[in-house]
């Protein structure tokens, strides 16, 4: 019975095809942005670990 | 700016490291003993409740969610709190998810040795607490997200990101498996059969290690490695990618768990190429947490946490290449069934996992407590007794794995197989376990002195209940540090994130499951095959509950070396009536699916009474209580109801019925071992065990005899 549902949705065979382009253009996005992103937005992200501890001393430049 | 003044709550942090210490002792010590049971099976000591079938999963479900399952709880609300600067959402939270877990964890510890399980492998725990476990997940994940909404800092690290995904997929994964229809309070049947059943089992398993053993150690690995390191993770860009790209194609690779099985095939090779795939994000994460230590490598050779750290890590790089590479068919086919694969998810659990959480607690139990480390030098040789152990453990087992598949593979010239006793490859392999239970006493060993070392470590400081600290409330924080609108949009929102998260993990289970449950084709109707009988039904929950599925599987693959050797290779259509699937995944003993008519009643009577005795060396224990005990005939009619629910078509009223034919071929059974000069019952469980071991591959053998 569900196999007859699937088959009559019109054009059910580019449902995967526009599935494939979401996630493939999410990753494309996903890549872009992390390439383009402000270099302060990810010395601020990379520093957060350590932030709390009094005894840690940043060494970003190492 | 007014600065807010709080603290974070330590107290649930020590108690999650207290549990996870004390489980994970008693999880390693369990291994410990099946370890030693399979060269030595009277460790037993013939007790049902000790033996091999009951306890290897009592084994495999302290270590994942007791030792691995606390020590992430530990690192989860350690890291989250100090990472969002805030307390934990709800304090009452916290602790309902403490004990709540604690009290799963003894009921699994109860019913396992009992014999109560449902068979599925890492999901053996019957119903009730299944639904415990989904009420006490969704606790945990309510006060991570309260925790999320009411945090002091705008943004999300990436850690926060891996553990959001596994609080997301375990639900969907647990929910989806769990799925059974009860028999009564302590038995129920899964809602799916045979090769569906094996589907999703495998989309389970192979997932709950993804994202019950990885991705929250993941996130764990990039928190406290680079504290421990002392300077930022080598790229935050890849992290990111890491994130996304791990969990969106993690969810597919289930089915490389069931090549060369009935699984359609279409389904296998979405498995295999998500599989290579997965490659490049888990090296990506290797190679982020490595690269954190350049430059600093020097760190390592004094810093213990380090090391463990960086063996961590390796194990993590080493196994996730392995792993894909398992997934190749030609392969897998020699790999499959054997000790290999118990050592490659040995390096995970006693590399990746266990060093990890060592390291981790070595962190932060002196930081909790104000303190230093008890004695570097103890944690030194913890450190030299774990890596040797996982060496002697790994070892032995991948040159086992091979020895014995290529001895099963083997034939002589003239065609014929050459060692076709299975024993003959048992016996072969037996000095390989002896040296493998030497490298489990080596990391066990260590553990110890980990335990007196954090002990001594906690006693020379003063406990840090509540740590001070104070941030700026979110709304005074400017947005000047932001990564641009879309990524504000997508982080700032943490139901947002969570939802995309989810979508990420759905689409490749729902691609690989529907269509086995919906196209027809996908698992061929063998006309022959029928219901199992009412004692067949009773010596399959009795074949359930021992735990014969550990080491028997039930899948003959369709190779020649397989095929010469047990019969005709296994059909999708014959298990149709399988709730649950009873494949295995390792062959200590020889498969059953083509058991039936081989050997005479009386041969599996004596040889379930003294193994050994009936097949020199044999290593299968003895199973005397089945000689004692009688079957529940009060449970035949609740039985086919509830598997008639699920879809078995056992006509309106055979309940009524049912206990009769089961006592007139319980009585055939019995007359025929009387005749043979052994005294019996009908009743006893020994019958039903012997009536389902003949009834396995006999259908399908009838149907040869039919056709001509």
């Amino acid at each position: 019975m569900y196999k007859e549902i699937l088959q009559n949705i019109d054009h059910v065979a580019i449902w995967p095809m526009i599935s494939f382009f979401i996630f493939f253009s999410f990753f494309l996005c996903l890549l872009w942005w992390t390439f383009t992103v402000d270099r302060k937005y990810i010395r601020h992200m990379k520093e957060m670990p350590l932030e709390n501890d009094k005894d840690n001393q940043l060494d970003l430049n190492a | 700016m007014e600065l807010d003044k709080f603290s974070y709550d330590n107290k649930i942090v020590r108690a999650f490291i207290i549990v996870t210490v004390i489980f994970g002792l008693v999880g390693m010590l369990v291994g410990l003993t099946i370890a030693i049971q399979l060269f030595y099976p009277a460790l037993n000591f013939d007790f049902q409740y000790t033996t091999f079938g009951r306890i290897r999963p009592l084994h495999t479900n302290a270590i994942i969610f007791a030792f691995v399952g606390n020590a992430m709880f530990a690192g989860v609300y350690y890291s989250m709190q100090r990472l969002l600067k805030t307390r934990m959402f709800s304090d009452t939270l916290s602790w309902i998810h403490f004990w709540g877990w604690q009290l799963i964890i003894l009921a699994a510890a109860i019913t396992l040795p009992l014999g109560i399980t449902t068979s599925k492998e890492y999901a053996e725990l019957e119903w009730p607490i299944d639904i415990a476990i989904t009420l006490i997940w969704v606790v945990f994940g309510w006060n991570m997200i309260g925790t999320i909404l009411k945090r002091r800092e705008r943004h999300m690290y990436v850690a926060i990101w891996f553990y959001i995904a596994t609080f997301v997929t375990v639900a969907v994964l647990h929910v989806v498996n769990s799925f059974e229809m009860p028999v009564n309070w302590l038995k129920s049947y899964s809602f799916y059969a045979g090769v569906q059943d094996a589907l999703v089992q495998w989309w389970y398993g192979h997932n709950a290690v993804a994202f019950f053993l990885t991705t929250p150690f993941l996130g764990l690995m990039y928190y406290f490695l680079p504290k421990a390191a002392n300077r930022p993770v080598y790229s935050y860009r890849l992290s990111i990618i890491h994130f996304w790209s791990l969990i969106f194609i993690y969810i597919w690779a289930g089915p490389h768990h069931l090549l060369y099985t009935a699984l359609p095939d279409w389904a296998q090779s979405l498995g295999t190429v998500f599989s290579i795939m997965l490659i490049a994000p888990s090296w990506g994460g290797m190679i982020n947490g490595l690269m954190t230590l350049r430059g600093a490598w020097d760190r390592v050779r004094e810093n213990v946490v380090l090391k463990f750290m960086v063996v961590a890590v390796t194990a993590y790089g080493m196994a996730t290449l392995e792993g894909p590479l398992l997934s190749l068919k030609n392969i897998n086919a020699i790999t499959h069934f054997t000790d290999w694969i118990v050592a490659h998810v040995h390096v995970g659990g006693l590399g990746w996992n266990g060093f990890l959480i060592f390291g981790i607690l070595y962190w932060v139990v002196p930081k909790m407590w104000g303190t230093k480390i008890y004695s570097n030098q103890l944690a030194n040789i913890h450190f030299w007794l774990g890596t040797l152990g996982i060496i002697f453990w790994a070892l032995p087992m991948y040159v086992s794995g091979v020895v014995q598949s290529l001895m099963w593979k083997e034939f002589n010239p003239d065609g014929f197989l050459v060692y076709k006793n299975f024993l003959e490859t048992t016996v072969q392999i037996i000095p390989l376990y002896m040296i493998r239970a030497v490298g489990g006493g080596l990391y066990l060993t260590g553990a110890i002195l980990m335990t007196y070392n954090l002990i001594k470590t906690a006693y020379s400081g003063k406990f840090i209940a509540d740590e001070p600290a104070e941030a700026a409330p979110l709304a005074a924080v400017p947005a000047a540090t932001s990564g641009g609108w879309h990524h504000r949009v997508l982080e700032s929102k943490p139901v947002l994130f969570t939802v995309l998260a989810f979508i990420s993990i759905l689409v490749g289970g729902i691609v690989e499951i529907i269509p086995t449950f919906l196209i027809k084709s996908n698992i061929p109707t063998i006309a022959s095959v029928t219901p199992y009988s009412p004692l067949e039904l009773h010596g399959r929950d009795i074949y359930i509950r021992e735990g014969c599925v550990s080491c028997h599987s039930q899948m003959v693959r369709p190779f020649r070396s397989e095929t010469e050797r047990y019969g005709e290779y296994s059909k999708a259509g014959e298990y149709v009536y399988d709730h649950p699937f009873l494949w295995g995944s390792k062959r200590t003993g020889p498969d059953l699916h083509r058991i039936s008519g081989k050997y005479s009643d009386s041969w599996h009577y004596n040889h379930m009474l003294a193994p050994d005795a009936v097949s020199t060396g044999s290593i299968m224990p003895a199973y005397p209580w089945l000689f004692e005990q009688s079957l529940d005939l009060e449970q035949t009619a609740p039985k086919i109801r509830a598997l008639r629910k699920v879809g078995v078509p056992y006509a309106e009223g055979y309940e009524d019925t049912a206990n009769e034919a089961l006592m007139k071929q319980a009585t055939t059974i019995s007359e025929n071992l009387n005749m043979e000069g052994i005294e019996v019952a009908p009743q006893t469980e020994i019958v039903a065990l012997i009536a389902y071991l003949q009834r396995l591959g006999k259908d399908i053998k009838s149907e040869k005899v039919a056709e001509r």
